[in-house]
């Protein structure tokens, strides 16, 4: 369980990142964190692994007060905590599998990791995750001779072979089209329930959040202005975290998006029944 | 929606550079011409003019003087041509061996220190670079004695800096995303430069080193001039008693040395990116 306890972070600059944001994750729940450019969402899952220093208030996984670790403690909590970025953020020059691997760097020697020589288990366990996202025949390809999808994928992988006790996701499907941002959200959801895992998922895709959260928590300017069931989004909702906006012919588009992807798979279905 | 037609009558005029800008323009022009015309005046002050008249056929006394080269000195060339090529080669790997550690103390983003370390390393490159590698040879030979060690520390001392530089930038523009990815999954620092910061840098490297090693090919030539060893040696000794088909002999050895140099760097840094 993540608790979020009056977290405020001010930037060097005086800009006021956060402010007093409080929130509780239970196990197994996928949160969806949605707002403006600029409402705080990258700072505050940065907060929870303290890539980004919160300036008050307390981060607490499963009672470990995140926020007051020093140095080596913080890099021992951060084995507990999986992140997926934005552009994906694989080294591009190394190959699929040492990605994945580099999910253990938190747990094997200087040594071991330097010569590549990592225990047989987290070999093994990289190998069931690649196949699981459906790369398992690509694990000496250079991640950079993947596609936007693929890359994704590996970049879970990554976050998977930590073991971690919390995701935080940092908008995963901000660069890829619409149907494998679909695909994305899905493999993620799935593994989450498959694992209990709780995660945080930054997105600005309001119809992809709710179509996939259990639950939504909405920031405007630093702080949370909504907090509550996928259902519960209504425009009045939707007008008081991003602005006046024609919220309605929004979700139709969508919708007919979603109804064109659906007719198209079972059309993709049909062709391979006939062949 | 559809494009309104505008008639040519009453279509907006618009210029790239308003009238004041052009002007200032050709008063800018015709200020460098007069620049120029005062600097020849006074670069031509002192000049000789009889003698440069005479250039042409002095010119080609010296070729006459000069050709053919001496084929037969060719034996007594290999030797130094080999220093040479150690000299550089030995050389670049110093520097290599110097700056690698230099150039991360050196970036801003992997510098453990930045109050002290930091302008240390920056300082030790500036210095290094701002010597020519003919200078630190004339430092070396009069703390060493003549010879091929103070030829490889002199090309050392001044690949440092080099390498240093290029180095430390290519440092400075590696993806921070790719480093916060990393560290992110509890990696130590150790490993965060292992698998994040060498292997975006590492193609730069060898660029670098090789392009660093074809420069130190056609520095170490001249080494000798100085008592540093190498071809450089014979060139002076060849000079000093007016031996111009020598000197034509070893002018063309270089110059194949240096050709077969950049052929084999660009194959190389072909080959990595």
């Amino acid at each position: 369980m993540l608790s979020v306890e009056k977290l405020t972070k001010v930037y060097r600059t005086g800009d006021k990142a956060l402010t007093d944001v409080s929130f509780e994750v239970p196990k197994g729940q996928v949160v969806g964190l949605i707002g403006p450019s600029g409402a705080g969402k990258s700072t505050l899952i940065r907060c929870v692994n303290r890539l980004v220093e919160p300036t008050e208030g307390t981060v607490r996984l499963n009672d470990l007060d995140v926020t007051r670790l020093r140095s080596g403690e913080l890099r021992r909590a951060r084995r507990r905590i999986g992140m997926i970025f934005q552009e994906y953020a694989l080294v591009e020059r190394l190959t699929v599998m040492e990605n994945v691997l580099s999910g253990r760097l938190g747990y094997v020697p200087f040594w071991r990791s330097f010569t590549r020589r990592f225990p047989g288990e987290d070999i093994a366990k990289a190998f069931r995750l690649l196949d699981r996202v459906g790369l398992s025949a690509h694990a000496d390809k250079r991640a950079d001779a993947l596609s936007g999808g693929q890359r994704q994928r590996v970049g879970i992988a990554r976050a998977l072979e930590q073991d971690p006790e919390l995701l935080l996701i940092d908008e995963p499907t901000a660069s890829l089209d619409p149907k494998t941002s679909r695909q994305i959200m899905r493999l993620i959801v799935e593994i989450c329930r498959e694992r209990g895992l709780p995660a945080i998922i930054n997105i600005h895709d309001v119809v992809l959040a709710q179509q996939f959260a259990d639950r939504i928590i909405g920031l405007q300017a630093g702080r949370v202005v909504f907090d509550g069931g996928p259902a519960m989004l209504t425009e009045e909702a939707l007008t008081r975290i991003y602005g006046e906006e024609d919220w309605t012919a929004m979700q139709q588009s969508a919708a007919e998006d979603e109804a064109a992807e659906a007719e198209e798979r079972a059309e993709a279905k049909k062709m391979m029944r006939a062949l | 929606m559809t494009v309104r037609d505008i008639s040519a009558a009453e279509a907006p005029i618009w210029h790239h550079r308003t009238p004041a800008g052009r002007l200032a323009l050709y008063a800018g022009w015709l200020g460098l011409v007069a620049l120029f015309v005062w600097c020849w005046n006074l670069m031509t002050e002192r000049t000789m003019w009889v003698f440069v008249y005479d250039a042409p056929t002095a010119a080609a006394d010296l070729m006459n003087r000069a050709w053919p080269p001496r084929w037969s000195y060719m034996e007594r060339l290999w030797g130094p041509l080999w220093d040479t090529i150690n000299i550089a080669t030995l050389g670049t790997l110093l520097g290599i061996v110097l700056a690698v550690p230099l150039a991360f103390l050196a970036a801003s983003n992997t510098t453990p220190s930045r109050l002290i370390l930091r302008p240390f390393a920056l300082f030790c490159i500036v210095a290094s670079r701002s010597i020519n590698s003919l200078i630190w040879a004339l430092l070396l030979v009069s703390i060493l004695g003549p010879g091929i060690l103070a030829g490889i520390l002199a090309i050392g001392f001044r690949s440092v800096g080099f390498i240093g530089k290029l180095l430390y930038e290519a440092i400075e523009e590696t993806d921070a995303s790719q480093v916060e990815a990393v560290a992110a999954t509890g990696a130590s620092q150790a490993q965060v430069l292992n698998y994040a910061v060498v292997p975006q840098v590492l193609p730069s490297f060898y660029g670098i080193s090789v392009f660093r090693w074809d420069i130190n090919i056609r520095e170490s030539a001249i080494l000798g001039l100085v008592g540093a060893g190498g071809i450089g040696a014979q060139l002076q000794a060849s000079l000093n008693v007016l031996a111009w088909p020598q000197v034509t002999l070893i002018i063309i050895v270089i110059l194949g040395t240096v050709v077969v140099s950049e052929w084999v760097s660009a194959r190389v840094r072909h080959a990595i990116i």
